[in-house]
């Protein structure tokens, strides 16, 4: 990598692992949460999913903060986490992946939720005639039905998560190669005298990074369509 | 033995309905839309979850509220067609056949894949997905989804609905084929009369979420109190007959019925084949006298049963043909003009044409 130094290639390839983790484990739980809210009628629904959309509203440095006061060292989880598993997420690079989750969180879920609203709840009802249970129903109708709507979450999240910044600073501040990602480095590069080409090339690598993401999902969402048989090929 | 009893409220409608039908054999919920049939088959298949009521197939109890069993939908084995197919569509055909298949019960009894495939004629559609195939091949295959499934019970609600008038001349003599081979008991909501003379052994006639009648359909098509029947245009008796021959080159088929024998337009059943017809009222008309020269070619002797008050200017008379009856729809004036009176023979004129299906369009 002739014309990026080794600092700056770190922070790129730490900011695909981190947005890689994050859409990895916020995947399942968002799918979760995203039926929950779609299929579900409980009391505090509508509580659910303002909690699961705020931090699309709020200050990303509000998450952040919060995320410090649950899971710093100190905090109710972060103290179980580092007693029980030996595990400290402030500061490295577990706890830049867990801010990125929280707030690409609501993306997935919404992604997710459109296309389960879209899922005609017929086709569950006769699979049900035809002996399927629940769990049945979910894995063979409902989940290859929603496939694009979690494909083009997780790739709008993971495009999005590479550019977290204000949870990320603010949960696992801005340590190179541990928790300083590609916005990070932008916003280091920017306070050091000099350090314009920097943040030019790495801006330049960030703006590609979201739009071949975005493309790719929009390519991968229509290709699954296809082969799910909704449009004819 | 089917036993069907349910009571649910909903907001402006109530549904009461009771039935029972042989089986296995196929029943008919016929009646206006909005009628409650749909309702009563979601709640058979479990769809749907009455307040009250009590549903058997053959001793086996599927919901019964007040020992508070209700069996989910997977687990009823009842096969459902609905009206609009509902095939997976991420599935080929082949893979919505085998759907149902793979989740039926180890051991149970029923048709094969090969045997459904070639009763269905899907041998050319399985390697395409739901949404390359017409409306008929559609429910077509949702047919056969649901044998594959080896339901105790079959379920079909308006299959045909949906469908143009030529898909739906396509996939009746499926269906007939189907009733012929079928040894499970079949649950058919339907709004068309003629899908019922094809088809049903039992029709229950259904009104405002109440059962009217139930009877076999010669039954119920014979009686004149039932105005959802008597004032269609259609309406009519509808007689069992047995083919006895056919005479190409007059171009008549011979039909035998309790009371007498029909000349219809020539039909491509074997002679000894059962085979229902529907006399309409409208087209069977009355002399006092056998009439001379006529080109009417069935003229049946009958005794005048009852001259039943129609609409204005309109009656309806019920003629006994040996076991049989038939119904014709006559003028007040002529019921005047000829005197006509219970008790009286009477010859009824059929016109072989009236029987002549309509031309399916192309």
């Amino acid at each position: 990598m002739g014309w990026l130094s080794f600092e700056e290639w770190q922070a790129v390839q730490l900011s695909l692992s981190v947005a890689l983790r994050s859409v990895v484990f916020g995947l399942p739980p968002a799918v979760l949460v995203a039926w929950v809210l779609a299929r579900g009628r409980f009391p505090g629904r509508g509580m659910l999913d303002a909690l699961v959309h705020l931090p699309l509203v709020m200050p990303p440095v509000v998450i952040g903060w919060l995320l410090l006061v649950f899971f710093g060292v100190r905090g109710p989880a972060g103290s179980l986490l580092q007693d029980w598993f030996g595990i400290r997420l402030v500061f490295t690079t577990g706890g830049a992946a867990l801010a990125t989750a929280v707030m690409s969180f609501p993306l997935i879920v919404r992604a997710v939720r459109l296309s389960l609203d879209a899922v005609d709840p017929g086709l569950e009802a006769a699979a049900r005639t035809l002996g399927a249970g629940p769990i049945d129903r979910f894995l063979t109708i409902t989940l290859p039905l929603i496939a694009p709507g979690i494909l083009s979450g997780a790739i709008t999240a993971f495009a999005a998560g590479l550019g977290e910044f204000g949870a990320v600073i603010t949960f696992a501040s801005n340590i190179p190669g541990e928790t300083q990602t590609l916005p990070l480095a932008i916003y280091a590069a920017t306070q050091t005298p000099g350090g314009e080409g920097v943040a030019a090339r790495l801006a330049a690598i960030s703006f590609a990074l979201a739009v071949g993401g975005l493309l790719l999902a929009d390519f991968a969402g229509r290709r699954l369509q296809a082969l799910l048989g909704r449009v004819p090929r | 033995m089917l036993e069907v009893a349910l009571r649910h409220a909903f907001p402006g409608f109530l549904l009461e309905a009771a039935f029972t039908a042989p089986t296995p054999g196929v029943t008919a919920l016929f009646g206006p839309s909005g009628c409650g049939k749909s309702t009563i088959l979601a709640a058979v298949a479990g769809l749907l979850r009455p307040q009250a009521g009590r549903v058997a197939v053959d001793g086996r109890v599927l919901f019964d509220a007040a020992r508070a069993i209700a069996l989910p939908p997977e687990r009823r084995r009842c096969g459902v067609v609905f009206q609009d197919a509902r095939l997976f569509p991420h599935l080929s055909v082949e893979g919505n056949l085998r759907y149902g298949l793979r989740r039926a019960p180890r051991g149970a009894a029923g048709l094969d894949t090969a045997e459904v495939v070639r009763l269905l004629g899907l041998e050319h559609l399985l390697r395409r997905r739901p949404v390359a195939l017409s409306g008929g091949e559609k429910q077509r295959v949702a047919l056969g989804r649901a044998l594959l499934s080896r339901p105790a019970l079959l379920l079909m609600d308006e299959p045909l609905a949906a469908l143009d008038a030529a898909r739906k001349a396509e996939l009746l003599p499926f269906l007939a084929r189907l009733r012929e081979r079928l040894s499970i008991p079949l649950l058919y909501v339907t709004h068309a009369l003629d899908e019922v003379d094809r088809l049903a052994d039992t029709v229950v006639l259904l009104q405002g979420g109440r059962v009217q009648a139930s009877g076999t359909p010669e039954e119920l098509s014979a009686r004149t109190d039932l105005p959802l029947l008597a004032a269609r245009r259609d309406a009519g008796a509808v007689l069992a007959c047995t083919v006895l021959g056919h005479a190409p080159e007059r171009g008549l088929t011979r039909l035998g019925f309790s009371g007498g024998e029909l000349l219809v337009p020539l039909e491509a059943v074997p002679p000894g084949a059962r085979l229902r017809v529907r006399v309409r009222a409208r087209d069977v008309s009355v002399a006092t006298e056998p009439p001379p020269a006529l080109s009417v070619q069935n003229v049946l002797p009958a005794v005048l049963e009852a001259v039943e008050p129609g609409p204005p200017h309109q009656a309806m008379l019920r003629l006994r043909l040996g076991a049989s009856v038939l119904l014709s729809r006559v003028t007040g004036d002529a019921v005047r003009r000829l005197q006509l009176a219970p008790g009286m023979t009477l010859w009824a004129l059929v016109k072989s044409v009236a029987f002549s299906h309509d031309p399916a369009p192309p």
